[in-house]
């Protein structure tokens, strides 16, 4: 409730009320609020009304209906028949999964790439330095062009596919390599993992606070490593070996069986990765250079492993200036990876806003749920990112 | 920026996109008059149908009916911007007024006619969907497509035809596709795909620009009815009337006889059917709000329907699809091109 201040009641009357500043700040907002909401719904009546008049339907009531064309890869099952509604859902598992491995292996190759950027040997250092201009300075959608067709485009035909020990091969169809196939009981194996997991991480909590206490050193992180890997292994084995593979045969036009991904997936992927890592790896030098000359000395004064400065000094320190500029490009590898469609990746934007959106002839719609699906998926990646950029922000005590 | 400006730019914003809404009710005859050329959308360029020759000029059987009704409007047929843009954007360019028609091997279906606000005036081209492939492969059937790796334009009816006659044989398929018809054909090229569909026409229009046509073979079933035509917006029915009876009138004019070398001869006929087609007698031309000799026009400059098919995609072309015995030969030598009386 509005309590009228004790100054326009001494006025008195609609003129005093509207010279109160106090009243008049809340009026302008409720007017402005009112104006919004009136143009939006100018907006969107006037839309229907146009479309309607032009005898053009409107609505979501396509997405229930049978969309009748093939995707080429689909992650989540699909076939011809199946709605529109899941083709959505189609072009958000494959754009979800672009931009996952491309994120992963950008990070990788760019923190590698970083660090070469800063070697002492010139070789090294000079090579990523070119890697980086070169790469960093021409369009992505060109570079993905030219990987398509200068690359996967020209591999062999199927009948001479590369073969690598008759497990993985590569040919312009795709890559195909072999599928799991668990058997019963490997669920142990996946429990084993988990907890093997949560074994190391506990270690690591333990010898850091023994550390704290003793002084007393305990290699948790190879011991807890060792752990992740040899006890679903053994798990693996004592259950006698409940994993088989389906492997891809040559039948016919192709490969058969298998896991397989198209070449345009191929040629996404690794244009992407390659391209986000130039940028990655610019910020893994810049966050590693802020921190100060001082840093390095004293922890060489104190007599500290290089890979102890690294970990415990230098990153922790660094980080806080990768990370900012490191979630733009994460938000950047979803975006752009919407420019599939150049080489027909069936990502969202190709098989919703271009295929979907040619065969039902619902723009409108379309185009919305597109642009709310990218704007939901940056807004998570940065959220998520920002809750860890918390954490290693610099703590003032 | 405070309050109560906010509120006037919002205002003012309001007031006008009110202004923007009045002006798409003018009719569009007036408009491309207005204006002085026609906005005719055609595709990528495609040898046959809608060309792009090395000084720029284009040329094709799509092509001649832009040329057809920018003559049956202006006496000229040259007043004409052509706008080439790809398949999938091809309907949004149509409604939103920046194309006044298109014609551009789009088939005639009964969803894109009904819900894409989109008028569908009539056939330049009967044809049907089949599949190219490399001669090497030794097929020479389309049943033996089962597993193959098919590339694809998307957003066309190919793209649901091919789907639907996998599933009714129930064959498996791996589509490959592009919206960028030279995009798929490299493709196709360089061995990513096992065949390539489209349009017969469509197939044979791109193997004649192949680097070595003989090398690959159009498998002998069709999968499908592709009636392809002029397409123009809905809710201007005179409009749709004018390119409607352009093309009817090439048709009628082919069946009659009348061709761009004797349609001067043709004025004096005696014929009372050729004499109402040439506005001798008559007020057809008044009825569309074009001249009465409209079609004069049209088949002095551009010719009537066979001579624009032997121009551009008969036996004597590249392309060489024979018109004799195909469905697109005069509904009185086999075919079904059947124009609708011209009175």
């Amino acid at each position: 409730m509005l309590a009228l201040p004790r100054s326009s009641r001494r006025a008195g009357g609609l003129i005093g009320w509207l010279n109160n500043a106090h009243v008049r700040a809340i009026l302008y907002q409720v007017l402005t609020a009112a104006a919004i909401v009136l143009l939006g719904w100018y907006l969107v009546h006037n839309t229907v009304a146009n479309l309607d008049a032009r005898g053009m339907s409107v609505g979501f009531g396509f997405l229930d209906a049978s969309a009748g064309f093939g995707i080429s890869f689909t992650l989540i099952p699909y076939q011809e028949g199946d709605t529109y509604s899941r083709v959505f859902l189609v072009g958000i598992a494959n754009t979800l999964l672009v931009a996952i491995i491309s994120i992963i292996l950008a990070t990788v190759l760019g923190l590698i790439i970083g660090l070469a950027r800063l070697s002492d040997n010139w070789l090294i250092r000079t090579l990523s330095r070119t890697y980086i201009e070169i790469l960093r300075n021409t369009p992505l959608l060109l570079q993905i062009i030219a990987w398509f067709f200068g690359v996967f485009n020209l591999l062999p035909r199927p009948r001479d596919s590369l073969s690598w020990l008759d497990v993985f091969a590569l040919n312009n169809r795709g890559f195909y390599m072999p599928a799991p196939l668990p058997g019963p009981g490997f669920e142990f194996v996946i429990a084993a993992f988990v907890l093997a997991v949560a074994f190391a991480v506990g270690l690591k909590r333990w010898a850091h606070r023994r550390q704290d206490a003793t002084g007393q050193i305990f290699p948790a992180l190879p011991v807890g490593f060792a752990a992740i890997v040899f006890v679903p292994l053994a798990v693996f084995w004592v259950l006698g070996a409940p994993l088989a593979w389906e492997m891809p045969e040559l039948r016919g036009f192709n490969y058969q069986g298998g896991l397989s991904v198209p070449p345009s997936f191929c040629a996404l992927v690794v244009a992407l990765s390659v391209y986000t890592s130039c940028f990655i790896a610019e910020n893994v030098r810049s966050g590693i250079q802020s921190v100060s000359k001082g840093q390095h000395e004293a922890a060489a004064s104190l007599n500290l492993k290089p890979s102890w400065t690294m970990r415990l000094i230098i990153l922790p320190q660094a980080l806080r200036v990768i990370i900012p500029p490191t979630i733009s490009q994460y938000l950047n590898v979803t975006k752009n990876s919407s420019l599939a469609i150049a080489i027909g990746f069936p990502d969202l934007v190709s098989v919703w806003m271009n295929t979907s959106l040619n065969q039902s002839g619902q723009a409108i719609p379309i185009v919305a749920m597109t642009m709310a699906f990218y704007c939901a998926a940056s807004l998570t990646v940065s959220l998520i990112m920002n809750q860890y950029n918390r954490r290693v922000m610099l703590k003032e005590r | 920026m405070r309050p109560h400006t906010l509120l006037f730019t919002a205002a003012a914003a309001v007031a006008s996109l009110g202004f923007a809404g009045a002006a798409t009710a003018q009719e569009t005859l007036a408009q491309v008059k207005e204006r002085g050329h026609l906005n005719c959308q055609v595709g990528l360029p495609t040898p046959g149908f809608y060309g792009l020759s090395d000084d720029g000029t284009w040329s094709g059987i799509d092509v001649d009916i832009c040329r057809a009704v920018s003559a049956a409007i202006f006496g000229d047929p040259d007043q004409i911007e052509y706008q080439s843009v790809t398949s999938a954007v091809r309907f949004t360019s149509l409604a939103n007024g920046e194309s006044d028609m298109l014609s551009r091997t789009t088939t005639w279906t009964a969803v894109r006619d009904t819900q894409l606000g989109l008028e569908f005036t009539g056939v330049n081209f009967y044809d049907g969907q089949g599949f190219l492939v490399p001669v090497d492969s030794g097929i020479t059937s389309v049943m033996e497509l089962d597993g193959a790796t098919v590339c694809v334009l998307t957003g066309t009816t190919t793209e649901l035809n091919l789907a639907d006659f996998f599933r009714a044989n129930g064959m498996e398929f791996e589509p490959v596709t592009n919206e960028n018809v030279n995009v798929i054909v490299e493709q196709y090229l360089g061995g990513g795909c096992d065949a390539y569909t489209n349009d017969k026409s469509g197939l044979a229009a791109r193997r004649s620009a192949f680097p070595d046509p003989s090398a690959h073979v159009i498998l002998p079933e069709t999968i499908s009815k592709e009636p392809l035509g002029p397409v123009v917006r809905q809710g201007d029915q005179n409009w749709g009337d004018i390119v409607r009876w352009t093309l009817n009138g090439m048709i009628e004019a082919d069946e009659l006889g009348i061709t761009s070398e004797n349609v001067d001869e043709m004025m004096n006929s005696d014929n009372p059917t050729v004499k109402r087609i040439l506005g001798v007698e008559g007020n057809i031309g008044e009825g569309l709000g074009l001249d009465p000799d409209f079609m004069v026009s049209v088949l002095k400059n551009v010719g009537n329907y066979g001579e624009i098919y032997e121009r551009n995609v008969g036996a004597d072309t590249a392309i060489g699809i024979a018109r004799d015995g195909t469905l697109n030969a005069q509904w009185t030598e086999g075919g079904i091109l059947y124009a609708p009386p011209f009175r």
